[in-house]
């Protein structure tokens, strides 16, 4: 156990019982089909064995030729900026759909 | 029978509405037509009005979405039975409606959707066949229902889908996210072999095939909403 690394091992685990968790409930009230639900859970069973085992990255960073394995605040700021932009694209889609309501309130009330 | 609508979305339709309107007006005689209106800025509301439909303005364009959601709203408030929705630009043949309504109103069906493919795949062009083809695929994958037409502008559906449907989208991925819909509130779908009739006009006004990337991220988007 590496005593510096346990507990960002600790908060990423957490973080993904709570992605798994959004993916099952999602299945489960049959909002994601299960080619989706297959996606998803691969996804985050990859990142799962990432922050359990990785070492295991750096060796296939090795084998893909990058050498010096992960770097950690590299990676993490641009799955962080990633999932930013997704926030944000779907904060404009709630307020176009909120625009779309009034539209519908304005002209319904015309008749 | 109970009471029917037809809901005719349009923007800038003013060359068309007209003999649409008619169009409906012969197969179904007894039907409500209500235009959703959508920011046109020709004389789409005039023409409507004159054909004798009713018609609902958006005063700025929301898309196909903003407007099937403003009719099926229109629907759900006037105790409407079996809700049709149908293009404004001529590519559908109105005594289709007839035969996409049955199994609604027979108690066969929640949801029914005219499938263009079933008659006609040999008339749509071939890059519209690439088009629907990926939007099937997509429907299926994101969310577990198989379609033959997922972008079908030729639909109807009874009063317990048009209580439970909530549009969240507002443009073309609207067509996509009513099987989402299906899914999500377990209504029972049937598809209906409809024809189709592209002209110049019509694929003017579709859905252009750029806008499929679009289409599928939006989509995308909407799980997460």
């Amino acid at each position: 156990m590496n005593i510096i690394t346990f507990p960002l091992q600790l908060i990423a685990i957490a973080f993904l019982i709570f992605a798994f968790s959004r993916v099952w409930l999602r299945a489960r009230e049959g909002t994601i089909g299960k080619g989706m639900f297959l996606f998803w859970i691969l996804v985050w069973f990859l990142v799962l064995i990432a922050v359990v085992r990785p070492e295991l990255t750096t060796q296939l960073a090795r084998k893909m030729g990058i050498g010096r394995g992960v770097d950690v605040v590299l990676y993490v700021s641009i799955v962080t900026l990633f999932y930013l932009n997704f926030r944000s694209n779907v904060l404009i889609e709630n307020l176009r759909h909120e625009i779309t309501k009034l539209t519908r309130i304005i002209a319904l009330s015309k008749k | 029978m109970g009471k029917l609508l037809v809901i005719i979305p349009a923007f800038n339709e003013a060359l068309v509405i007209g003999k649409t309107i008619r169009g409906v007006r012969k197969s179904l005689k007894d039907a409500e037509i209500l235009v959703v209106n959508d920011g046109s800025s020709d004389a789409t509301g005039i023409e409507a009005e004159k054909a004798g439909a009713i018609v609902v303005s958006h005063p700025i364009n929301r898309g196909l979405g903003g407007a099937l959601g403003t009719g099926l709203y229109w629907a759900k408030e006037r105790d409407i039975d079996c809700a049709i929705t149908f293009d404004a630009d001529g590519q559908h043949d109105s005594e289709d409606i007839i035969k996409v309504s049955e199994p609604v109103l027979n108690g066969n069906a929640d949801v029914v959707i005219g499938t263009r493919t079933k008659f006609g795949w040999s008339e749509i062009p071939l890059d519209r066949k690439i088009v629907l083809t990926l939007s099937n695929w997509l429907t299926w994958w994101l969310f577990g229902i198989t379609t033959t037409d997922s972008t079908s502008g030729l639909r109807a559906f009874n009063r317990k889908a048009i209580e439970k449907i909530q549009i969240k989208t507002d443009q073309m991925e609207v067509s996509n996210e009513f099987f989402f819909e299906i899914k999500r509130c377990g209504l029972r779908l049937e598809e209906v072999p409809i024809k189709v009739l592209y002209t110049e006009y019509s694929r003017s006004k579709g859905q252009k095939n750029s806008n499929a990337f679009s289409v599928g991220v939006k989509l995308l988007l909407r799980l997460f909403r």
